[in-house]
């Protein structure tokens, strides 16, 4: 429409990024540092733009196609801009902004090729978010786990090796899943192209449709597996935990584009009724519930606030899942606002995982593990706590930990606690509640208690717990990030209002994708001296 | 020829199955590798299994599918080649590096020898 070229910047300036930081070199860190922030800034502010004028140009025309090399849209490869994709693009924008800043106190140094790999995340994230094509959907997926495979082993090391040759089989495993399904729906529909295939899917006759269904199921357990569904899981955990911090924080919007691509395919294919209405529905509620189960026990047995950072992610995505389930606009739309808040909560608590582990140096108050048995002892041994100074690293360390652990809790008064609100409410207001919507309701409210236990637990034993206690060093490009991304829960808070709106109108544009169908099918190339025609190509 | 081509993806599927539930991280390579090649054989396998069609219009041959092979699955496949021949090559590059940290070629390290 008319956004024109903006739709595919998001996808090029990370590229071209990559490439001028390549050419740099490893020893101008100055030009790299503000290059790399810098392109990190303006795909912000690209995103931003996007969603700006997504949402400005109101309710049905708000789709922003772009067509490759200017080919019609089931022939070329085309990149589609909606309010979901402009609301993930922001997200990315956000968090990796973060990570940018907080990579540059030093974390860039620990191994080659930080920043190219960097940037190359963020084109795979973006493309991944942007196009309206299942193979192009493959392209990005792999571009964003290549880059993430270089990423998770940066400052190499056992932990990080050995996470990351499982992380990396089953990725590949995944993929593998994900090309036959591709094929098989290709063979049955002759197309790739999402919307061409929403459009054709009530013309599948009788006997396709198990095959086509199959397909479908087998590229949804690729997706699955990305968006850390239990049992297919194991991964997630030790290749979270052992990745560096501002690597780790960038890793919880990994998660969320499995999230995103099955929130995207099920609602285009499988949320309108005709013969395959609401196919993989129940799984998708009973997986996201076993997932929030998982999740918590995992969340109960962590005594490392790393460990809980990684099962708060994957307690997210067994809600998502779940509230995609019931296949209620209502609910998807509660569900898009907790995405929000959940990622930028989990990913500050990622970085300030690192920034806490810095405390207590001394080796006395150290994480051993609770038991006050030997420490109190020293305990009475240290100096009076009266007129000592409390240093304001401690102090900020402690408001930010609480802040996250809220959001991630869904503790009143933060963002956390209104999406949980948004998405219990909307379970429950349909007319006749199901088993699901209960089952919802109960593992929602079981998993907040579960993350308020350990998260207090963990934060008693950080800042509480007794120890000569140095400290930490925090340094101010560390110390901004986790208060920015804290910052936009805020924001989140103060302007729920429009933000739920927005939501909403992003689900009921998801759930009644005809509008999404006839942007992408109906937009013609551009004229020009250029173009190929049909049978003008060489 | 379909016969053929399914049990030639069957086998290699099979094969790759066994290889990649296997302790070492030799086999799950060689499993990993020999499941992509039953995976573009799949791929290639879904346009049409023709002999002696092109994939590429000719002047005076009607342009539908019973003169021409399809040439989209072919473009996949080429493309899936290229991507998994890189993402093994990168794990390879990990396999080494944990087999030279860890001293053993176990996928879970020293803790899960025997």
């Amino acid at each position: 429409m008319s956004l024109g070229h903006l739709v595919a910047v998001p996808v090029v300036l990370p590229l071209v990024t990559a490439a001028l930081l390549v050419l740099l070199g490893e020893k101008r860190r100055r030009a790299r540092t503000l290059l790399n922030v810098g392109a990190t800034l303006a795909g912000l502010a690209v995103a931003a733009t996007l969603l700006w004028r997504i949402d400005a140009g109101g309710v049905p025309g708000a789709i922003g196609v772009y067509l490759g090399s200017n080919w019609e849209a089931p022939f070329g490869v085309v990149l589609v801009a909606d309010r979901l994709t402009a609301l993930m693009l922001a997200l990315v924008g956000v968090v990796g902004f973060g990570v940018a800043l907080y990579a540059e106190a030093g974390w860039h140094r620990a191994g080659v090729y930080f920043h190219p790999l960097f940037q190359i995340q963020l084109m795979g994230l973006n493309g991944a978010f942007l196009t309206g094509d299942l193979f192009n959907l493959f392209v990005f997926f792999e571009v964003m786990l290549a880059a993430s495979y270089g990423l998770q082993l940066h400052g190499s090391g056992g932990p990080r090796v050995a996470s990351g040759l499982h992380y990396i089989a089953v990725n590949l495993l995944a993929s593998s899943l994900f090309l036959v399904g591709l094929a098989t729906i290709y063979g049955v529909m002759g197309t790739l192209t999402m919307a061409d295939i929403a459009a054709k899917l009530p013309s599948v006759p009788a006997d396709d449709r198990g095959l086509l269904h199959a397909g479908m199921a087998i590229l949804a357990v690729a997706f699955l597996v990305k968006a850390a569904t239990w049992p297919l899981n194991a991964w997630l955990v030790p290749a979270y935990t052992a990745a560096s911090a501002p690597i780790a924080a960038l890793f919880a919007l990994m998660t969320k584009v499995g999230v995103y691509v099955l929130v995207r395919l099920w609602t285009l294919f499988f949320s309108h009724g005709g013969p395959s209405d609401d196919f993989g529905g129940p799984v998708l509620l009973c997986g996201g519930l076993a997932t929030v189960v998982f999740g918590a026990l995992g969340l109960l047995s962590s005594l490392s606030l790393g460990r809980i950072a990684a099962f708060s992610i994957v307690v997210s995505s067994g809600t998502l899942l779940s509230a995609l389930g019931m296949g209620t606009a209502a609910v998807t739309s509660a569900a898009l606002f907790y995405l929000v808040s959940a990622t930028l909560a989990v990913s500050a608590l990622f970085l300030l995982v690192e920034l806490v582990g810095r405390m207590g140096v001394d080796g006395q108050g150290r994480l051993s593990d609770v038991e006050p048995g030997e420490d109190t002892n020293l305990d009475d041994e240290e100096v009076p706590l009266v007129g000592r100074a409390f240093p304001v690293s401690i102090a900020l360390l402690g408001l930010a930990f609480v802040c996250a652990a809220l959001i991630v809790a869904g503790l009143p008064p933060l963002a956390g606690f209104l999406a949980k609100v948004a998405l219990l409410s909307a379970v429950l207001q349909a007319e006749a509640p199901t088993a699901g919507a209960w089952w919802i309701l109960a593992l929602l409210l079981l998993s907040g208690f579960v993350a308020t236990l350990s998260l207090s637990r963990a934060g008693i034993r950080h800042f509480w717990s007794t120890g000569n206690r140095l400290p930490p060093d925090v340094k101010l490009v560390e110390a901004v990030p986790v208060v920015a991304l804290l910052g936009a829960c805020v924001l989140l808070t103060v302007y729920a209002e429009p933000v739920l709106r927005f939501t909403g109108a992003t689900a009921s544009g998801l759930h009644a994708p005809g509008a999404y169908i006839e942007a992408v099918l109906t937009t013609k190339p551009r004229p020009g001296p250029t173009r190929p025609g049909p049978e003008g190509a060489p | 020829m379909e016969a053929l081509l399914a049990l030639v993806i069957g086998v290699l599927g099979g094969a790759a199955v066994w290889l990649v539930l296997r302790p070492r991280t030799f086999q799950v390579i060689m499993g990993l590798a020999l499941l992509s090649y039953a995976v573009n054989l799949f791929i290639f396998s879904v346009g049409s299994l023709f002999l002696d069609r092109p994939p590429i219009v000719r002047p005076g041959v009607p342009t539908d599918l019973g003169h021409y092979t399809d040439p989209m699955p072919q473009s996949l496949v080429l493309t899936a080649i290229v991507i998994g021949f890189a993402t093994t090559a990168l794990f390879l590059v990990v396999l080494l590096a944990s087999r030279g940290l860890a001293g053993t070629d176990h996928v879970d390290g020293p803790r899960g020898e025997p």
